[in-house]
């Protein structure tokens, strides 16, 4: 826990593209942004789901994978300093009296904004969680999607459910620590590093770690503490004892706390204008995937056009008193010198 | 060309198909809860169906892709394919498939 108060212009919940170039657009307009993304890293969609995939309609780039985009973006937003919060939620939005904003997250960091601007995609990027009977009774105690600190699997017996990195990557980093360590996949391919399935298949031949093709059938415990993990094998139901269960199954796109903030919502979408891009709640903008409007199409381009109206209405109940000039940046010398380009 | 699809609630749907167009599309256009996050990329696996067992035969195989992608579908079965990879053509006219209960997206109360 954190506990850190910032304060700030303006906070941007999702530091996917549509996030980032927020960024740029507010910074255009001498407005502070502090982002806040659930993944350890900026890219949103683009970065966790096809980072190495070509996309093909953003204006300008004939073909640019999700991670160059990203990339492109951070560089083009990196003169305005914004600062950034991964791997952390917000989870309460409460408007004070003063028609200013506190936001709460999930580590106990307090923001307080002038404006909010929700460019949350699809939702916060959350572990898909196995189709297993009663299991949120064990999550947090003996069932966990990640790990916080190795120490917490010392001598205990192992279960890790996956076939990517990250159930390798932990196999071989726990395998040292536990009592034992059983790693359960659906079929004896992977799709993680060559390297890591090299190392792993070492420790499976030296005896240090069990290799259970199968899928999980079902949890034995009590009290949110495990005793024994069920598995679906070929050879029929297999028992294994086991204390802690790591299931890496990918990430999955939830909508989380959005919806609870009092925002209008449409079918899980945040209704917005077509002026400013402003929700139900005066000062809460919401740009990208995560908003609706008539006529309203999921694209990248979409997202960017919005962020740059919304900067124009934002701006005003930043500073409501300055006039400001629309300008281009190819012409205004002002703009170029914040671009650092002159 | 259709596709018979049988919702998360087990109604079953006649959908009108076109040729070359991605089972997910099909499904996803005529308003059904699927949830099919990537749009089609293959990179998020919630476009999940069960294959009825007399067409998963006569359907093209999985490429290593969309194995590596059916691994962290929590409920995968034998059966398990993922509807955007699965393209329509005369040959699969009639195609039957379930949707699975991980390709349902999130229920918010508004």
């Amino acid at each position: 826990m954190s506990g850190n108060e910032i304060h700030t212009d303006v906070v941007i919940i999702g530091a996917g593209p549509v996030g980032l170039f927020a960024v740029f657009e507010l910074g255009l307009l001498d407005v502070k942004c502090h982002l806040i993304d659930i993944l350890d890293r900026a890219g949103g969609q683009c970065a966790e789901l096809y980072p190495e995939k070509p996309i093909y309609d953003i204006p300008g780039f004939p073909i640019v994978s999700g991670q160059e985009l990203t990339d492109n973006l951070m560089k083009q937003i990196a003169p305005f300093e914004a600062e950034f919060h991964f791997s952390r939620m917000i989870e309460t939005l409460e408007k004070l009296e003063d028609g200013t904003f506190k936001l709460l997250s999930d580590d106990g960091d307090v923001f307080f904004a002038k404006v909010v601007v929700v460019a949350a995609g699809g939702g916060s990027f959350q572990p898909k969680r196995p189709p297993v009977p009663s299991i949120e009774e064990y999550e947090g105690k003996s069932v966990f999607y990640s790990v916080r600190r190795m120490e917490e699997f010392r001598d205990q017996d192992l279960v890790i459910v996956g076939g990517g990195d990250s159930a390798l990557d932990w196999t071989l980093n726990l395998a040292p620590l536990a009592k034992s360590v059983t790693l359960v996949h659906r079929r004896d391919e992977f799709r993680a590093a060559p390297a890591s399935v090299n190392e792993m298949r070492k420790l499976v031949a030296e005896g240090k770690v069990d290799l259970k093709i199968g899928q999980i059938g079902g949890l034995e415990g009590a009290d949110g503490q495990l005793s024994a993990v069920v598995l679906k094998t070929a050879d029929g139901e297999v028992n294994v004892p086991a204390t802690r269960m790591l299931p890496f199954f990918g990430l999955t796109m939830k909508l989380g706390p959005v919806a609870d903030w009092g925002l209008e919502l449409n079918d899980n979408l945040i209704s917005v204008d077509t002026e400013k891009f402003a929700t139900s709640v005066p000062g809460v903008f919401a740009i990208g995937d995560i908003n609706h409007y008539p006529g309203k199409l999921k694209l990248i381009l979409s997202g960017f056009h919005e962020a740059a109206l919304m900067a124009q209405a934002a701006k005003k109940i930043i500073s409501p008193d300055e006039r400001v000039i629309f300008q281009y940046t190819t012409s205004s010398t002002k703009l170029k010198k914040k671009l650092g380009v002159v | 060309m259709r596709v018979l699809v049988t919702d998360h609630d087990g109604n079953e749907h006649e959908l009108e198909a076109l040729e070359g167009w991605r089972v997910m599309e099909v499904i996803r256009d005529w308003g059904l809860d699927i949830k099919a996050e990537c749009g089609g990329a293959c990179a998020c696996a919630t476009c999940h169906v069960f294959v009825n067992e007399n067409w998963v035969e006569r359907l093209e195989g999985a490429t290593a892709e969309e194995e590596d992608m059916l691994d962290t579908v929590p409920d995968v079965q034998l059966n398990s394919r993922l509807s955007c990879q699965i393209l329509m053509s005369d040959d699969l006219d009639g195609l039957q498939v379930t949707l699975a209960p991980s390709s349902r997206s999130e229920e918010v109360a508004a």
